[in-house]
């Protein structure tokens, strides 16, 4: 029965990234009592590794910038396939966002005349992103941090408890969302440090957990990354859309070993780093797809020159979409191009003075110079793609950041979908932090309030949640009593490690048919031996147990993405399919969606090759007129069918 | 683990062997030879220390036409050595019988024991708090510089003002430095030449102080206010970065100067003269 | 080619670590051997001994780029991140020994309790936005937000913390010390450029020395020796900050200019 801990409260966040602790500020500012919960200590979260900036069109550089040119551009970067309302909401609302946290203590890198000063990035057709150094995401999530700690503060002085309307409870992990009929009624919840069960009862939650990088093999996302949220709300009964769309980094690091996949910044390229393969070609200006001919300079000279006089160049192709340069790295590679270590080189020490390089990447010289032993001021960077980002997640409407069909449950930041489309622009996920965990935490809170009664906690939906997780202590004898479990228990390492050769192997950067079959077979095959995963020791701070644990949702999120990306008979952005090489203006308003087969408890299946997915297609609304009114029809016939344009 | 945690509170043992900390028996575990810098910033230290309080007590052999030693300038009794020209200032009259040297003294010694550097190789090489990073040390209690004596370290401001006005005594004393020993201006002998380096050494350290660098600019909200002051504070920010280094060479130097003139005046050898 | 050649060749070898195992009751140095690749680091070797030797070996760890300050712990004695302690540092027959930080509770093998920090963070009141600006109106000069900016490159590691003797060998200081890390908090907000904390009542500078213990830093500087962002600690923020304490409560010249310059407001 259940013995558990249960604590009410009115908002639960699950994540203390940028969206997680906005929502919290959010809510807990809209008068609600509010639980933040994260794997990790508070302030660690994934966040502090974004380097580039927030992309918000204040104008600062460029006073042609306005919200209309930022929202051309992330549908420009999303092959058009991102919720019109979203790409919307978030060009308009990013400035404020960006200025809310000036207001809270942050101190961004400052213009001549002392406002925010902002840098070229990939995609983005103004200087727009405001930025620190190349630790922007610290500086966001330490400001973030340092607010939440003010609001605490201020409880403290009303009330004589720093926790009495927003606690941060760090290094816990939801496992289960609860329901109280189709509403959410609460979070199951474990504490890492003693193994301890708790629930927390809210009536309101809200997912702002990241992605799903862990379940590549080489990827720049830190442990936490394991799809949690993706899997909680599949499992809680909503949907997923656009999980085919991963992006992969195309300059991650490649050597020595045990750093491959660690991020080096796209300032690197927006501040004047080329690329070069191993004959010394800035090979670039060879990938500049068509619908991109017209903004994308042909010669050195022309790209050159827009760093200067932007005005009169067009820009280079270094900052194309982050999709583009990452496939076209992956080809010289493949071409036999490639530098020693299997990337390409990325090179600022011929480019700028030892000096500037040092102040305006401080943190990429220290990386390589304490990881790599490469001096970047003096020698290039070998680099190459690395899995960095999912576009897909959870299905919301774009105002509310609601979930479709679970009322009570939220989801903002990495782990909603839609925002971003097939592709996201570097710059663009700070800024979708803090728009949507605003709004998110907004409606969370005003959802909350508006209910007369709060949805109660199911105690057969904890002792259920209580017996999932603790299975991986008694795997072994598994085999005995279930007939279809059989074999010895098996390592979660182990499982973990064939898990993401699997996904880096078979449905990574570029795509086939044939081999997403077999993705989906070994992934079958790894669902199978995860029930058995096992671990040693107790329940205090066990890492293996944990891991155990994850892998329910990396299985299930990497399931999503292999029969999704099997589906999309196309390429777009961050699909990339070697049997489908074009664009289909057809597939432009499909999203594919994801849900669990099983809604009914845990996903088991005896027939693996049936999965736990149930995919379908759904079309997408059509794109406000004066939206569209943006582009020229030229550019709008690329991407939208005749049909479409007709209308 | 909530962040409401409050730190806990134990009896019994100490640092690093408290109850709740994991229990190791060392001390430390440093395997690379730490003890090293503390040695010899005690040994150099002691080395001064010796030298000094003999050179000052003696009360003898520091004047040699035109050098003065720096230990005993500016010489503030009756009982001075004449110098002509020189600092002799009878201040303190014919009551003062012991050496002049430690009448003055006292304004560079307590510009250097307060000196943020001193106080970080005194309290590493002698008193051991710590002798080194993450190697407990030996003491009980811990109250740092929260009450006296150890509280007057604040006013190392203070010895700075009178640290410059002591550099501005032995700038004078290394311009007198270009006098032959018949006093005639336009010479220059060995002499001059370690003069002139101690006094480059001693104004580097003096200005390179972290007091210094606060009342020059340092204790400024809005350095785009005042361009100039910020620019010094940068330079002196520079120089700051080298505190340690000045210190030393300073220190060197001082007694090199001194043990300079003490030769010359007891007679060991003659000063050889350039012109 | 023998098995020692063949090492040779690809840079791979058996290294010897000794890792502290245990929890608040009791706990030891346990011997691994374990194999080693070119260009890893400390914090790999410990990810192999989970998978290989010791799957609930206890670890805090994050980003493992030394961005985030997750994983910190003790090696040779040396408060050090394992994600930016290169192997190739050590010699190559070097038992290397590796604990949790010994200046805060432990949980279990290399985990601490750092909620020490957490509740020093809560102390120092936040920043104070200036009430006559509106978001989007704040105008700062670069060179006036530098000096923060070098203290806000914090990760939170809390090596300085770990390091620094004053709560290291003294567990009772702790209820009194802030510790480096918060100090350079205070010395951050009061150097920004549009803190209004003095219009609210608050004086940074002297409440750093009479609630936050400043005058315990005996500025010997391991802070700063272990801060793996190489921010200067102690020049930069102690020392300052010390300086300005020094403005409020010893400088009777100061003392008296405010005086007389607040009569004439």
């Amino acid at each position: 029965m259940a013995h558990v801990d249960r604590q009410a409260w009115d908002v639960v966040v699950v994540g203390a990234g940028g969206a997680g602790l906005r929502a919290a500020i959010e809510a807990r500012e809209a008068g609600m009592r509010t639980a933040v919960i994260c794997k990790s200590l508070f302030g660690k979260a994934h966040t502090v590794m974004a380097e580039g900036g927030i992309a918000a069109s204040m104008g600062n550089a460029n006073e042609h910038d306005n919200w209309q040119v930022h929202f051309r551009d992330t549908m420009r970067g999303g092959k058009f396939l991102n919720h019109w309302r979203m790409a919307e909401l978030h060009a308009r609302e990013a400035p404020d966002r960006v200025w809310e946290l000036e207001t809270w203590g942050a101190l961004f890198d400052r213009t001549a005349d002392g406002r925010i000063s902002q840098r070229n990035f990939g995609g983005h057709e103004y200087p727009r992103l405001a930025h620190v150094g190349d630790r922007t995401g610290l500086e966001l999530i330490r400001t973030l941090q340092q607010k939440i700690v003010a609001l605490q503060q201020e409880d403290e002085g009303e009330l004589g408890a720093y926790d009495a309307r927003l606690k941060v409870f760090q290094e816990c992990t939801v496992t289960r969302v609860l329901k109280d009929g189709d509403r959410v009624s609460g979070a199951f919840c474990y504490e890492r440090e003693s193994g301890r069960f708790f629930v927390l009862e809210a009536p309101a939650v809200v997912l702002a957990t990241g992605g799903i990088g862990k379940s590549f093999k080489v990827t720049s996302n830190s442990w936490e990354y394991t799809g949690d949220g993706h899997a909680l709300a599949l499992l809680a009964g909503a949907p997923l859309i656009n999980m085919e769309f991963v992006q992969f980094h195309p300059t991650g690091m490649v050597w020595p070993p045990s750093v491959k996949g660690i991020l080096v910044t796209e300032s690197v390229r927006g501040d004047g780093g080329v690329l070069r393969n191993s004959d010394g070609k800035r090979f670039m200006f060879d990938y500049i797809p068509d619908v991109f001919k017209e903004k994308y300079a042909e010669t050195e000279e022309e790209g050159d020159g827009w760093y200067e006089d932007p005005e009169r160049h067009r820009r280079p192709p270094e900052l194309l979409p982050r999709d583009e340069v990452a496939r076209a790295i992956n080809a010289e590679v493949k071409a036999g191009r490639g530098s020693p270590h299997g990337g390409v080189y990325l090179d600022v020490s011929t480019r700028m003075p030892a000096e500037v390089i040092t102040r305006r990447l401080p943190s990429m010289h220290h990386q390589f110079k304490e990881l790599a032993d490469v001096d970047i001021t003096a020698e290039p960077m070998e680099v190459g793609p690395t899995c960095h980002y999912v576009m897909g997640g959870v299905e919301v409407d774009p105002d509310t950041a609601a979930a479709t069909g679970v009322p009570g449950l939220f989801a903002a930041g990495e782990v909603a979908g839609g925002m971003h489309g097939s592709n996201r622009l570097g710059g663009n996920s700070l800024s979708d932090l803090l728009v949507f965990g605003r709004r998110a935490g907004l409606h969370a809170a005003e959802y909350a309030a508006s209910l007369d009664r709060r949805p109660a906690v199911d105690p057969v939906q904890i002792d259920a949640a209580e017996a999932e997780a603790l299975r991986p202590f008694s795997a072994e004898d598994a085999g005995q009593d279930a007939g279809h479990e059989t074999g010895p228990a098996e390592n979660p390492y182990t499982l973990h490690q064939e898990l993401q050769q699997a996904m880096n192997d078979l449905v990574g950067i570029i795509r086939k048919e044939s081999e997403m079959f077999e993705a989906l077979k070994r992934l079958a095959e790894l669902r199978v031996r995860a029930r058995r995963a096992g671990v040693e020791g107790h329940r205090q701070y066990n890492p293996g147990w944990h891991l155990s644990l994850d892998l329910r949702n990396m299985l299930l999120v990497s399931e999503c993405v292999a029969r999704a990306a099997l589906e999309r008979e196309e390429s777009r952005g961050g699909h990339t399919r070697d049997d489908h090489p074009a664009m289909d203006r057809g597939w432009r308003n499909i999203n594919l969606v994801c849900e669990v087969a099983h809604p009914q408890g845990e996903a088991r299946t005896a027939d693996p090759a049936l999965g736990q997915i149930r995919l379908s297609r759904r079309e997408t609304p059509p794109i406000r007129r004066d939206l569209l009114e943006l582009f020229e029809k030229d550019e709008l016939a690329k991407y939208l069918t005749d049909e479409e344009l007709s209308r | 683990m909530a962040t409401g945690t409050e730190p806990s509170s134990h009896t019994g043992a100490t640092g690093v062997h408290t109850a709740s900390r994991a229990a190791i028996p060392a001390r430390h575990l440093r395997t690379d030879r730490w003890w090293l810098a503390p040695a010899c910033t005690a040994a150099g230290l002691l080395a001064f220390i010796v030298y000094s309080t003999w050179r000052a007590f003696a009360n003898a052999d520091y004047y040699h036409a035109p050098y003065v030693s720096p230990f005993y300038s500016p010489c503030l009794a009756e009982n001075c050595h004449t110098m002509r020209g020189g600092p002799n200032w009878e201040i303190f009259g014919s009551w003062w019988g012991l050496s002049p040297a430690l009448l003055i003294l006292i304004f560079p010694l307590g510009f250097r024991l307060t000196c943020y550097y001193y106080r970080k190789a005194y309290y590493r090489g002698f008193w051991a708090s710590p002798p080194a990073c993450a190697v407990a040390e030996p003491h009980k209690k811990y109250t740092g510089e929260t009450r006296f004596p150890l509280i007057l370290q604040n006013i190392h401001r203070y010895f700075f003002y009178f640290a410059v006005l002591v550099a501005g005594v032995l700038t004078y004393d290394t311009a007198l430095t270009f006098r032959d020993e018949h006093y005639a201006w336009g010479h220059m002998g060995l002499g001059t030449l370690i003069f002139l380096v101690n006094i480059v050494l001693i104004w580097a350290y003096t200005v390179s102080c972290h007091s210094c660098r606060h009342i020059v600019g340092g204790r400024l909200k809005h350095f785009s206010k005042h361009p100039v002051r910020y620019r010094l504070w940068g330079w002196i920010g520079k120089l700051n970065e080298r505190h340690m280094l000045l210190a030393w060479s300073s220190l060197v130097s001082v007694a090199v100067a001194d043990f300079y003139v003490f030769l010359l005046a007891s007679g060991a050898f003659p000063d050889p003269r350039f012109f | 080619m023998s098995v020692s050649q063949e090492e040779q060749r690809s840079g791979v070898y058996q290294a010897h670590f000794r890792v502290w195992r245990g929890d608040e009751h009791a706990g030891d140095l346990a011997d691994f051997t374990v194999e080693v690749h070119e260009g890893e680091v400390v914090l790999d070797i410990v990810h192999r001994l989970q998978a290989t030797q010791a799957p609930d070996l206890a670890v805090r760890w994050n980003c493992k780029a030394g961005k985030c300050g997750s994983c910190s712990a003790e090696i040779n004695g040396r408060p050090r991140l394992m994600c930016m302690t290169r192997m190739s540092v050590f010699d190559r027959t070097e038992t290397i020994t590796i604990t949790p930080m010994r200046a805060f509770p432990v949980v279990r093998d290399l985990v601490t309790d750092v909620s020490f920090n957490y509740a020093k963070a809560r102390e120092i009141p936040a920043f104070v936005p200036p009430a006559e600006l509106a978001p989007g109106e704040y105008r700062m000069q670069q060179e006036d937000v530098g000096r923060s900016q070098e203290f806000r490159k914090c990760i939170e590691c809390f090596l300085c913390q770990d390091t620094c003797h004053v709560v290291r060998d003294h567990e009772e200081n702790k209820a009194a010390f802030a510790g480096p890390r918060f100090l350079m908090r205070i010395a951050e907000l009061d150097m920004h450029p549009l803190d209004a904390a003095p219009d609210s009542g608050i004086d940074r500078k002297a409440t750093a020395q009479d609630e936050h213990g400043l005058g315990y830093c005996n500025i010997t500087k391991c802070c700063t020796e272990v801060c793996p962002e190489h921010i200067k600690i102690t020049d930069n923020a102690l020392i300052p900050l010390k300086e300005r304490a020094a403005d409020r409560k010893y400088d009777p010249l100061v003392w008296l200019g405010n005086k007389i310059r607040r009569r004439g407001e």
